[in-house]
């Protein structure tokens, strides 16, 4: 069994994020970029299968300019066997970047397609489904667990109050949440195997989709900063400024 | 405790992806390439990413640069900023302030044809270059142990173990580290580095060599206004808000992308217990003379690391069997300029030299050997007549300021430190020059105004410092009593303001009883504790690879 994995690069986690002065959008410029810690799960898991002999082939996918090479050269490491990456250097919205998974989909005829819920740094939760709908798959989000046996895969979700098994029938699509699995580190020689392993590029245009944005951002605005705090000398001042400055009593 | 390991074979191991580390790796491979012969070289880089550790000023020379990349410029190297104008700066008080006259600044204070760089980014562009040429460089990977063959030789490293709790249990993650085993392996930490230190006792490579002198580097990155933004713009001063008795000195540049850098070096030879480094910068950037840069601007990135100074007379020997120390964790730095990327850099191009003729001759082909060589490249290079002639340097300055008076007296007293082993040999260490508590004055700072200075939780904030919580602390006790033991009651624990990263606390417990508490992830690994809590009690040893901070263009 085939199993495709979609992966992102995306700011680095431990970065305190930064919004340009012009409010276009956040600084990316020399900070430390990661694999999306959802993907990196997404990964681990598809590894996992692999070792308990469920998957044969672990193929990652990611979109972006050359340097999203790098996540691919990670996911590798781990233990991926090879990688594709689909070059572009557009900002590509999740509709666009689940009908280039499509494409490629249709081309790797994978049994299973492993995403993360969401990445870190937009926070969009759609493109799994939006994979899903137009693949026509049957999907599974926020899995908290995974088997797969006899052409199906068991999924467990985290819900509302509780917790929701689903049964799939492959192909299907899994998005994965924190609980899943925590990944391992990848070791020395495994880094360095990755290097060697295969690594293809493909564009949008050669896998027949057209890129289009359909969404446009407008503003991006740091947190409103927190106002220094006061030190009153009286209950009574605490009240007149409460009433009077504040406003929050009459 | 026996840890069945696994192990790699290469040619050269280095330890630290900074200019030392990198260089040495560039110029073998180039040799390699140049020969027709292949070598296995690897470099193992704590950081998360190359440069996410490197911290610096930095005007750089370029005069390594030239020699390891005559094509630096078409192959992009991030110098961009030429130096275009120097200005030093006598601080009187905390509104006056003297300009030195450029006729009166000494030429190795001029900067003509210098650059103004993040030495992160260089870092990060020299490794591209490695990897190109053939280096593996592993980031996240730290070197946690030092190996050894039976008859001594170093054999190589081990990276730490990832995955263990701070009980010393293994996580699900667990990793076991690697052993790296090399024929040289080159120990390129920069300042004070935690294996380096190892290798100076057991090899008593310091037996020649005056006690090394360090200081603590504070540095922030600021946006600012784009119609203040004079790229190339480079300003040095000294004087207040230290007393006369501490000695240390400010940068502050612009660079490019309307950005400025600001930062204060103390030497930590200082003697007063209650001083804190941290709070003398912050304090620093209100003076008018560096206000008028940073005011309307906002702070992007703080940080610090310390500086390894002693110069010459302080110089260990670099070569034991089987490898090399090189860059600041020799101690390479000239301070005559208070450069030390380019004689990092030099250091690692001549040990790459040397490793390379030694690996082609027969008899040195299995390693672990001394290599004996590398002291003659040494002497013949520049970078020796450099480091030796800024020995001589403090002296001169020394003559020609009791002629020009006071000016020139700051110069020598202050940017260069004409006492320091320069010109006395001075065997002090630095942290034993701390006075009592009781009989220094205690420093009242001022309120950080949240606009121009900060405290040190919002700046350490801005180091995107990180470490994995659970794990063992990685700042080592010998002994747990001292702090409050004796640290505290001789010199008010130092420690709570020594640290730039606010990592050591003195807490009290609703009793009221004391406990020393180490926030060991909040570290920026600066190196300050080690070197000077006045026990040494403190050792630093390398947490889990890829913690600590993730300095952007620092
Ligand atoms: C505030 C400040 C301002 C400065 N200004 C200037 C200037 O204007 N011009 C100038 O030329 N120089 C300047 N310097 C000095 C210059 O930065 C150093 O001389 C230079 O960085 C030394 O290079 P290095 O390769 O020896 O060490 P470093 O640059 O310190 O690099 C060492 C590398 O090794 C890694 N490492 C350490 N230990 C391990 C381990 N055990 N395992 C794995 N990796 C490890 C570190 O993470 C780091 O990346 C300044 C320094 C400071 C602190
Ligand atoms: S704990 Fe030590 S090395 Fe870490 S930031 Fe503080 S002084 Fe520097």
């Amino acid at each position: 069994m085939k199993v495709l994995v979609a992966v992102k690069r995306v700011i680095d986690y431990n970065v305190k994020v930064r919004v340009k002065s012009d409010c276009s959008d956040v600084d990316l410029a020399n900070t430390k970029m990661a694999l999306n810690p959802f993907c990196e799960i997404a990964v681990e898991e598809a590894i996992r299968l692999k070792e308990k002999g469920v998957a044969t082939e672990v193929v990652v996918v990611s979109i972006g300019d050359k340097a999203c090479q790098e996540q691919i050269r990670t996911a590798l490491a781990l233990g991926a066997d090879r990688g594709i990456q689909v070059e572009t250097d557009q900002a590509v919205d999740s509709l666009s970047v689940a009908k280039l998974l499509k494409a490629v989909v249709a081309e790797e005829q994978p049994q299973l397609v492993i995403l993360g819920k969401q990445s870190i740094d937009s926070d969009n939760n759609q493109t799994g489904q939006m994979l899903a709908a137009l693949t026509a798959m049957p999907q599974a989000t926020f899995a908290s667990e995974l088997t797969v046996a006899d052409g199906k895969a068991t999924v467990t979700r985290e819900v509302d109050g509780g917790l929701q098994t689903l049964e799939l029938t492959l192909p299907a699509v899994v998005t994965t949440d924190l609980r899943l699995n925590e990944p391992r580190y990848a070791s020395l020689p495994n880094i360095m195997k990755a290097k060697r392993k295969p690594l293809d590029v493909k564009t949008p245009d050669a896998l027949g989709v057209a890129l289009k944005n359909n969404v446009k951002t407008l503003k991006v605005e740091p947190p409103a900063e927190r106002q220094g705090g006061i030190v009153v000398a009286s209950v009574d001042e605490l009240v007149e400024k409460l009433k009077n400055e504040a406003k929050v009593i009459g | 405790m026996t840890i069945e390991r696994e192990s790699m074979e290469f040619d050269v191991v280095i330890v630290g992806a900074g200019p030392a580390g990198l260089s040495t790796a560039c110029r073998l491979a180039q040799l390699a390439q140049e020969n027709d012969t292949e070598l296995m070289i690897c470099v193992v880089e704590k950081g998360s990413e190359v440069g996410a550790h490197i911290l610096s000023g930095a005007v750089m020379e370029p005069r390594a640069m030239n020699e390891l990349f005559p094509n630096w410029k078409e192959l992009g190297a991030p110098l961009n900023t030429p130096v275009t104008e120097d200005q030093i700066f006598l601080l009187k008080d905390e509104h006056k302030g003297r300009q030195i006259p450029n006729a009166l600044v000494p030429k190795t204070m001029h900067n003509e044809g210098n650059y103004i760089v993040s030495l992160g980014n260089v870092c990060r562009w020299l490794a591209e270059q490695a990897e190109q040429l053939g280096v593996e460089i592993f980031p996240g990977f730290a070197a946690s142990e030092v190996l050894y063959h039976e008859d001594g030789s170093v054999k190589g490293i081990a990276t730490g173990d990832m995955g263990i709790s701070e009980a010393g249990e293994q996580k699900d993650s667990y990793m076991p580290g690697m052993e790296l085993h090399a024929k040289y392996t080159i120990f390129s930490e920069g300042c004070r580095g935690h294996l380096g230190k190892e290798l100076m006792q057991r090899f008593d490579l310091q037996s020649d060599a005056d006690a090394q002198h360090y200081g603590i580097g504070i540095k922030e990155l600021w946006d600012i206004p784009a119609e203040k933004s004079e790229p190339g713009l480079v300003l040095h001063g000294a004087g207040w808000p230290m007393s006369n008795d501490t000695t240390g000195g400010f940068f502050l540049y612009h660079t490019e992308n309307n950005q400025a850098v600001v930062g204060l070096i103390i030497d930590l030879n200082y003697s007063n217990p209650h001083l804190s480094p941290f709070d003398e910068f912050q304090r620093l950037k209100h003076h008018p003379v560096l206000k008028q840069h940073l005011e309307g601007g906002k702070r992007v990135s703080y940080g610090a690391r310390a500086i390894t100074k002693g110069g010459f007379n302080a110089l260990p020997k670099m070569t034991f069997p089987g490898g090399l120390v090189l860059g600041c964790n020799a101690g390479t730095l000239n301070f005559a300029k208070i450069k030390g990327t380019h004689t990092a850099m030099k250091s690692g191009m001549v040990a790459a030299e040397s490793i390379f003729q030694a690996l082609s001759s027969a008899e040195q082909q299995s390693g672990n050997q001394e290599l004996t060589t590398f002291a003659d490249n040494f002497k013949n290079s520049w970078l020796y007549d450099e480091l030796y002639r800024s020995r001589n340097f403090g002296p001169a300055m020394h003559k020609f300021g009791a002629i020009m008076g006071g000016a020139f007296n700051f110069v020598d007293q202050n940017i260069f430190n004409g006492k320091l082993p320069l010109t006395l040999r001075d065997n002090s260490e630095d942290h034993a020059q701390l006075k009592l508590a009781s009989e220094a004055p205690v420093i009242d700072y001022p309120k950080p105004d949240g606009v121009l200075s900060f405290d040190k939780l919002s700046s350490v904030f801005l180091s995107n410092t990180n470490h994995e919580e659970d794990q063992l602390c990685h700042l080592k006790l010998t002994d747990a009593q001292i702090p409050l033991g004796q640290n505290l009651t001789r010199f008010a624990e130092p420690a709570q303001r020594y640290c730039p990263a606010g990592v050591y606390e003195v807490v009290e417990d609703e009793e009221g009883a004391q406990r020393f508490q180490i926030n060991s992830q909040n570290c920026l690994h600066c190196k300050t504790c080690d070197i000077k809590d006045p026990a040494q009690n403190i050792t630093w040893v390398v947490p889990e690879g890829a913690g600590g901070p993730n300095y952007p263009n620092m």
